[in-house]
């Protein structure tokens, strides 16, 4: 009995890493149909930012605080300088952002250097039964209810949530009613940024920081916002499940990379039957 | 045959070139498209005749495009069937019915910027003919729309006018059994207007048509049965006259369908 | 965007070509021969993705896996002991056979280019790890031990003299180039080319689309395992990195930086930032990475056609005919 709890909340614990590293790119590629490959080194940057400001003394969680902040801030730069002049190009976009992402990784190879840092993981451990389960996971899988819950509730029921929805559906309406959709734009890439920003803090303690963490990351989270389609909570929190579930499946009978390997392949089946991804199933269609 | 208030029944589907009733090309019956709460088209049940010239009129959104559109395979009714020449195209992909012998002239002129109107020609003849006869039914296009001086020209280059010829020829290589036009004559001076209308009226001779037009001198000038959508349905069909007298058409059309641009 | 058509001057150019490839060797220290042997060969990398992308629209990330899949297919037949030329020919079969089956899935599963483009460069990670993990010894093919990251070595070259192989390399690049180019002028190219402007109208006319794109696709995964197998022969080592980010980006770049749809871009985009880079990594390998990433963004913002078509946009400006 015990051991069904701890394998559940450890499936639930993937589920949960998976929703939290894709929320940012769900937000960016549902509002503005962007694609920014360079989202995994947002991830890393947030990471970077817990482990420089524990390394210079901070306390951990005020470094949590300010990795959203300060790759919200590098998002924007990114945003002003490469992306805005992109939009409508899809793979011109992908293929900027890939260079952004090379340098990013360069950037922080040749400054911070390659070697791995980290920070130890806080809390402790909780016991179920005769299992301990690490309490920090269970934090990971409440901090991500709460972002997507907070992300949900500003898209959904703030005005300015209603103005980026509309942005999103009629950039020449919003205009009329004297809104700049391109401020909309920056704002609501910012804000994926800095998503993943504190996606990366969080997941911080957990892994190994290096400047190629992003690259572990961006398949995973490329394919679950792909099969989630355009519904960004919905969508990504349908994904998250099932291809979460079936990476922990897999990964836990063989190897992670098998887990990926799965995770791939039922990205591929479950596009085959709704190429518009899991949100395309739930619209009242055609 | 229609929908809504119309007097269905006793006229019969006539185009000026042709003789009286002839056998069916096409057929719908209930046709429908649904865009998730938008219902496009309603149970459309439509007949044209063997080599006969239809006009299709109605406002923006009327679901004229989308009938098109259904018809050419670019979308899968909602419900209802389509028959062509015998056999039943419902949801068929656009490549295998476009084998079957329907040809589109899109709204917005859906073409190859950067390939020559030579080569839109010789592409089109080519899925059925080999490359000498292609060649030389794609010169022979070239002569006939008066495009041979540009032959050699990216059809990007070409002005709105040429364009949607360089289309409407693509639909005349293919040798089509029906083609579909969506607004040929959009954008064009009165005298192409001229130009289209008689080349139409050749094309004819050897192909059904279906034309979706606004513009109402064009419609006097190719004559032919008119049928009227409204709100994704069928709401009369009869010759021009008719239709222009009709209260109920004028009703709907008002502040549209002035005569010429 | 049209390709670069160059018409009557074109046989000529392939004459001139032929020539200096065939004379160059003796100008050259044996040293510089073997340098450029593998510039050639990823000229020929580069002119596959071309065919793919520059032709028929189609952006694969993951043209380096392709080049990987041949070069370990190469290594792991003639550590089977078979003999070089046929490992060379299985090298293109590997290429041509993994993008036929990913070409299968993304065509004929309707799958959208961006998402090929992304699944491409998703399939070269996992080769990358997957390979990287075969360290122990009990991984192999046959007699082939595939040896994790270190790779496998000591693998056979296709031919043991420097200037044959150059000479080798530079008439399978030389044949590839003006196969590609007479394709591009053939039916088959105009309608690929009509496939990357329009598809909804290709297919419109008739044509099943499904089987260009996979037959196009295949065959610039074939042109990458040739390219594959000749690395691994001209090195005698092939490893996992191969199938790196940085090296399924380099060909991109490559493409980008020298325009795209005429062949000879691509070569030529090759051998600037091939010896761009060559020279960078005298400095180091992250300095690489970084020039690389900013070539792609700055090129992507301010120069998307590339160096080629935009030189000869240039020239007709002043005045010199393109046609």
């Amino acid at each position: 009995m015990e051991y069904l709890v701890v394998t559940l909340i450890g499936v639930i614990f993937a589920i949960a890493s998976l929703v939290l590293l894709a929320l940012g790119l769900a937000i960016i590629y549902g509002m503005m149909g962007v694609i920014n490959l360079a989202q995994g080194e947002f991830i890393m940057l947030g990471a970077y930012t817990v482990v420089l400001s524990s390394a210079h003394g901070l306390d951990l969680w005020v470094g949590m605080a300010l990795a959203p902040v300060v790759v919200g801030l590098v998002g924007l730069l990114v945003e002003r300088c490469i992306v805005r002049f992109l939009y409508g190009r899809l793979l011109d976009t992908m293929l900027a952002t890939w260079g952004l992402s090379l340098c990013l990784i360069a950037a922080v190879t040749l400054i911070l250097g390659p070697s791995t840092e980290g920070v130890a993981t806080p809390f402790g451990h909780v016991a179920i039964g005769g299992y301990v389960v690490s309490t920090y996971n269970l934090f990971v899988i409440a901090a991500t209810g709460f972002l997507v819950a907070l992300t949900w509730g500003l898209f959904n029921r703030t005005r300015f949530g209603l103005i980026a929805r509309g942005a999103m559906q009629n950039a020449d309406m919003v205009a009329v009613l004297g809104i700049h959709p391109p401020t909309i734009y920056m704002i609501t890439f910012a804000l994926g940024s800095a998503l993943a920003g504190l996606a990366g803090a969080i997941m911080a303690p957990l892994t190994g920081v290096v400047p190629s963490l992003g690259l572990a990351f961006v398949a995973k989270v490329f394919i679950t916002v792909t099969v989630g389609g355009a519904a960004i909570f919905s969508g990504t929190l349908g994904a998250g499940t099932l291809l979460g579930a079936i990476e922990s499946a897999v990964s836990f009978v063989s190897t992670p990379i098998y887990g990926q390997v799965a995770m791939l392949g039922s990205a591929l089946v479950v596009l085959r039957f709704a190429p518009q991804g899991i949100s395309g199933l739930w619209r009242r269609s055609d | 045959m229609s929908d809504g208030s119309a007097p269905s029944g006793a006229f019969q589907n006539r185009s000026a070139s042709a003789g009286p009733v002839s056998e069916t090309l096409l057929e719908t019956q209930g046709l429908s498209k649904n865009f998730g709460g938008v219902k496009a088209v309603t149970g459309v049940d439509f007949r044209l005749g063997r080599g006969e010239l239809r006009c299709l009129i109605g406002p923006n959104g009327a679901g004229k495009s989308t009938f098109f559109k259904m018809l050419s395979g670019q979308l899968p009714p909602t419900a209802g069937t389509i028959l062509f020449d015998g056999s039943d195209i419902t949801g068929e992909p656009p490549h295998k019915i476009a084998r079957l012998g329907i040809g589109i002239k899109n709204q917005v002129p859906s073409v190859w910027d950067g390939l020559s109107v030579y080569e839109h020609f010789f592409i089109a003849a080519h899925r059925r003919l080999g490359a000498r006869r292609a060649a030389a039914v794609a010169d022979e296009l070239l002569m006939k729309l008066g495009l041979a001086t540009l032959a050699r020209r990216d059809v990007g280059a070409l002005a709105h006018g040429e364009r949607q010829w360089v289309e409407i020829g693509m639909t005349m290589a293919q040798d089509a059994k029906l083609i579909l036009l969506d607004e040929p004559t959009a954008g064009m001076a009165t005298d192409e207007v001229e130009r289209t209308v008689a080349l139409l009226r050749a094309v004819n001779i050897s192909t059904s048509l279906i034309i979706v037009e606004h513009d109402m001198q064009f419609i006097s000038m190719i004559a032919g049965i008119v049928t009227v959508f409204h709100q994704g349905r069928i709401l009369i069909e009869d010759t021009m006259e008719n239709v222009l007298t009709n209260p109920v058409v004028r009703e709907v059309y008002l502040g549209a369908g002035r005569p010429g641009r | 965007m049209a390709p670069v058509r160059l018409s009557v001057l074109e046989p000529l150019l392939w004459a001139a070509g032929a020539v200096a490839l065939a004379v160059v060797p003796f100008a050259l220290s044996t040293f510089q021969v073997v340098q450029i042997t593998v510039f050639l060969i990823f000229c020929l990398l580069a002119v596959s993705l071309d065919l793919s992308w520059g032709l028929a629209g189609l952006l694969s990330f993951g043209q380096a896996a392709f080049f990987g899949l041949g070069g370990y297919a190469y290594a792991i037949l003639c550590a089977n002991d078979e003999t070089p030329g046929v490992a060379l020919a299985a090298g293109t079969v590997a290429g041509g056979v993994a993008a036929g089956l990913l070409g299968y899935i993304a065509f004929y599963g309707r799958l959208s280019t961006m998402f090929l483009a992304v699944t491409t460069l998703v399939v070269t990670l996992i080769l990358l790890q997957v390979l990287g993990s075969t360290a122990d010894p009990s991984y192999h093919v046959g007699a082939a031990v595939l040896g994790g990251y270190n790779g496998m070595t000591n693998i056979p070259p296709l031919l043991h003299e420097p200037t044959p192989f150059f000479w080798t390399a530079g008439g399978l690049l030389f044949l590839v180039i003006v196969s590609g180019r007479l394709l591009m002028a053939a039916p088959f190219g105009r309608i690929l080319a009509a496939i990357r402007e329009n598809e909804r109208r290709v297919e419109l006319l008739g044509y099943d689309v499904r089987g260009h794109k996979l037959a196009i696709f295949a065959l610039s995964g074939a042109i990458a395992g040739l390219a594959g197998a000749l690395f691994a022969s001209w090195g005698g080592f092939i490893n996992p990195e191969v199938f790196s980010l940085a090296q399924s980006a380099q060909v991109v770049i490559w493409v980008l930086v020298g325009g795209r749809g005429s062949l000879y871009g691509a070569a030529i985009g090759a051998l600037l930032v091939q010896a761009m880079t060559q020279y960078l990594g005298y400095i180091g390998t992250a300095y690489t990475t970084l020039v690389l990433g900013a070539l792609l963004v700055s090129f992507v913002l301010m120069m998307p056609n590339g160096l080629l078509p935009t030189f000869l946009r240039g020239l007709s400006s002043i005045g010199i005919r393109q046609r």
